[in-house]
């Protein structure tokens, strides 16, 4: 019990903390002056990130790449995990305390750090002119005047399959329709030698980010669908929503016994021993799964109907911002230029398979797998995540609904129906779409 | 004799030594609990705007946060779901640990300080290693707990618990009980080690068994330990959050069903995930905190303590 008396103290210090900062600070000191590196003195980055994964290809490729160009600047790549970044980054960020440049969460987490005076414009940044619209659109204010991140990289949904599996049991070809789907599903667990699918609910944003997320494009006919809702001519009790989580809640007999209470990572490890046929996923996942040796394979979202055009989540994911209030702006965005280049694209996109550059110059990519899945951009209209543009700025907070609903109609204890009116209904309380 | 006015004469002068004793802490407990306490519930009458120093709004936040549609219902939830972890640790960990109090006090019990200290081990762990333990025991798909319960043939009864939203937040509770059940047995121990033997020798030749002896003169004469414990539980439980966040996450899942104060005062100061957080709801929820811990501690101070006879060995 004294651990929580502790814990009492620490809460209330972080308040003081909270509270003291709230008076206006020095308006960025130290972003105006002179480059400190002018006369040749190193000058230390930092880079905040939520990317704990990617520890080893920052320190061993992208930052000694970096350095080699710019032996004056000394780059420190300082991550935080992943569920934490944001309260993290805040709270540093009202400390004065966060390093100078910042890795940028898609759309509203970035657009109020921007506006709260956080994160510094770009807009003079050479860089930017290799990167598209889209792939600008997820870090630019809504009038399209400032974009204040570089884009960094996408990650694409689809199902993850183990290559082993698929020969022992004969399948032969991917399933390209949600019948070919259920038909293998039923094929696998009739075979009993393999869980179907190997996905938990437990920490839920997998249901909505790896099940919602991924199949439901082709339900809402990718951008047309996310628009709708935001322009307010669709809604989440609409057919092609409800639909989306019908088709999740049938997954139930497929998942792993006691699903309810399997976690992200229990849910990898359990696809990595070869225990499970498929793996509903996110791109980012090829690279832990080909490091622990398992012969993976990957196939898009399968359809609803045979000949309906196909959509996939290419979710502009991570970009590159400058902390407004570093004392080191120059050296920053250098940093950020080269970020922009076609060098940076290309280490890593293949440091790291699966995390895809939005950059105009197309990058080549040696990972079979990470290719595979890019392709898909060939093949299917490209759409982003539907919660993240515009639509989570408000409470209750849309995404971490979607989480919660999506879970819950996974694990049976919400129809698909009543999740599309309690989303809606959330929805309504606060946004009102432009007329 | 000059012992004796100098005593008279130190009575008129300040009593520096209380002073200088009291001082540290009272500053101490000034500039790190007590402004901070003051400060957070000043915030809490703020709404954002006015370019950071936020807009006064009186008591806005706390009508938002008891009649809103989106607000109320996380917090009674909140609340409800921490009444019931309180009540799970007043009603099995606090009988638990008294339980093993009295049977380490007993003199006939051989390697008493060992099991005192198991007991007592995971109570100076790290509530982290607490929860992965846990989770890894219960997980349905590498756990023990399934394979243990299906040696003694219940194998029937076991669930993916942290998953449903029954079972979840009792799973916890219990994890918690498990967790910090050797601190009322330590101060149970010392509270039945301070009863003198002659009393207990008298009663006994008195011809009173071990239940008589208990119910006439331990638990009188450790009550006010007994109202301690239970005050202890309760702040501890209403401030709790670190085992329901290392085990269940921010959102507490599943629908919000191990949801206690302590999260819900996280997830709106902090936010999560795409949810950003906001500094005076945060404030608003950490002010009804203290609220009821206050009223729950003042209930005790004064409907119970005072009725409470301690009696002098």
């Amino acid at each position: 019990m004294k651990r929580r008396f502790s814990a009492v103290a620490a809460t209330l210090a972080i308040l003081l903390a909270a509270c003291s900062s709230a008076n206006p600070s020095t308006p960025s000191a130290g972003a105006s002056q002179p480059a400190a590196s002018a006369g040749g003195a190193t000058v230390n980055l930092t880079i905040e990130s939520w990317r704990t994964d990617d520890i080893k290809i920052w320190q061993d490729k992208i930052i000694p790449a970096f350095q080699a160009k710019n032996p004056n600047i000394k780059v420190t790549f300082a991550p935080t995990k992943p569920d934490e970044y944001n309260g993290v980054l805040n709270t540093k960020l009202q400390g004065g305390q966060a390093g100078d440049l910042i890795t940028c969460r898609p759309f509203d987490a970035s657009l109020a750090l921007f506006k709260a005076g956080n994160l510094a414009s770009l807009n003079d940044l050479a860089g930017l002119k290799n990167f598209g619209d889209v792939a600008k659109s997820a870090w630019i204010t809504d009038d399209g005047k400032d974009v204040f991140c570089v884009p960094m990289a996408s990650v694409i949904h689809g199902f993850i399959y183990n290559k082993d599996a698929f020969d022992k049991l004969g399948v032969t070809s991917n399933p390209t329709t949600l019948a070919e789907f259920h038909a293998l599903l039923d094929k696998i667990k009739a075979d009993g030698k393999y869980t179907p699918l190997a996905m938990g609910t437990k920490e839920m944003w997998e249901s909505a980010t790896m099940g919602f997320q991924n199949i439901g494009p082709n339900y809402w006919k990718g951008e047309d669908g996310r628009k709708a809702l935001i322009a307010g001519t669709a809604k989440f009790t609409d057919q092609p929503y409800v639909d989306t989580w019908k088709e999740l809640a049938s997954w139930k007999p497929y998942l792993p016994k006691g699903y309810e209470a399997i976690a992200y990572a229990d849910a990898q490890q359990y696809f990595a021993s070869g225990k499970a046929a498929m793996y509903p996923a996110g791109s980012w996942d090829i690279a832990y799964f080909e490091s622990k040796g398992v012969k993976i394979g990957f196939f898009g979202p399968p359809l609803p109907k045979t000949g309906d055009t196909c959509y996939v989540s290419d979710h502009t994911d991570i970009a590159l911002g400058m902390n407004a209030k570093t004392a080191h702006a120059a050296e920053a965005k250098t940093f950020l230029d080269w970020v922009a280049s076609d060098e940076f694209a290309a280490l890593y996109s293949n440091g790291l398979p699966g995390f895809y550059s939005l950059s105009n110059n197309p990058v080549k990519i040696d990972d079979a797998i990470a290719q595979q899945a890019v392709d898909l951009r060939k093949t299917c209209k490209s759409t982003i995540r539907d919660s993240y543009q515009i639509l989570s700025r408000g409470t209750p907070n849309l995404e971490n609904e979607l989480w919660r609903v999506t879970a819950a109609v996974i694990n049976g204890t919400l129809t698909p129906e009543k999740a599309g009116q309690e989303i809606q209904t959330g929805l309504d309380k606060w946004y009102k779409p432009a007329k | 004799m000059a012992a004796l006015s100098h005593s008279a004469a130190r009575r008129r002068r300040i009593p520096w030594h209380l002073v200088v004793f009291l001082g540290p802490s009272v500053l101490l407990y000034t500039a790190f609990l007590v402004f901070p306490l003051f400060d957070s519930l000043r915030l809490s009458l703020f709404g954002p705007g006015g370019g950071g120093l936020g807009v006064f709004v009186g008591l806005d936040n706390y009508v938002t946060l008891l009649t809103d549609s989106d607000w109320s219902p996380r917090f009674w939830g909140a609340l409800q779901n921490n009444v019931v972890f309180f009540a799970i640790h007043m009603f099995v960990q606090n009988p638990i640990g008294l339980l093993l109090a009295v049977l380490l006090s007993t003199r006939v019990l051989r390697g008493r300080a060992v099991y005192r200290t198991l007991i007592f081990a995971p109570t100076v762990l790290s509530v982290v290693i607490i929860g992965f333990i846990w989770k890894l025991i219960l997980s349905p798909l590498w756990g023990v707990a399934e394979g243990g319960l299906k040696a003694v043939g219940l194998g029937d009864l076991f669930g993916p618990w942290l998953g449903l939203q029954g079972p979840a937040l009792v799973t916890i509770g219990l994890m918690s009980v498990w967790q910090y059940v050797g601190i009322p047995m330590l101060l149970f121990s010392a509270a039945l080690l301070a009863i003198p033997d002659e009393i207990i020798e008298a009663a006994r030749v008195d011809g009173a068994g071990p239940l008589r002896i208990f119910g006439r003169i331990q638990l009188p004469m450790i009550a006010p330990t007994v109202g301690i414990v239970a005050i202890l539980t309760f702040v501890g439980n209403f401030n709790a959050f670190d085992l329901v966040y290392a085990v269940q996450g921010g959102l507490a899942g599943p629908e919000f069903s191990t949801d206690l104060l302590g999260t819900f005062f996280y997830r709106t100061f902090f936010g999560f995930q795409l949810q950003l957080g906001s500094p005076t709801m945060g404030a608003t929820v950490a002010g009804m905190m203290f609220l009821i811990i206050l009223l729950g501690v003042c209930l005790y101070l004064f409907g119970l303590q005072r009725r409470l006879t301690t009696y002098e060995a």
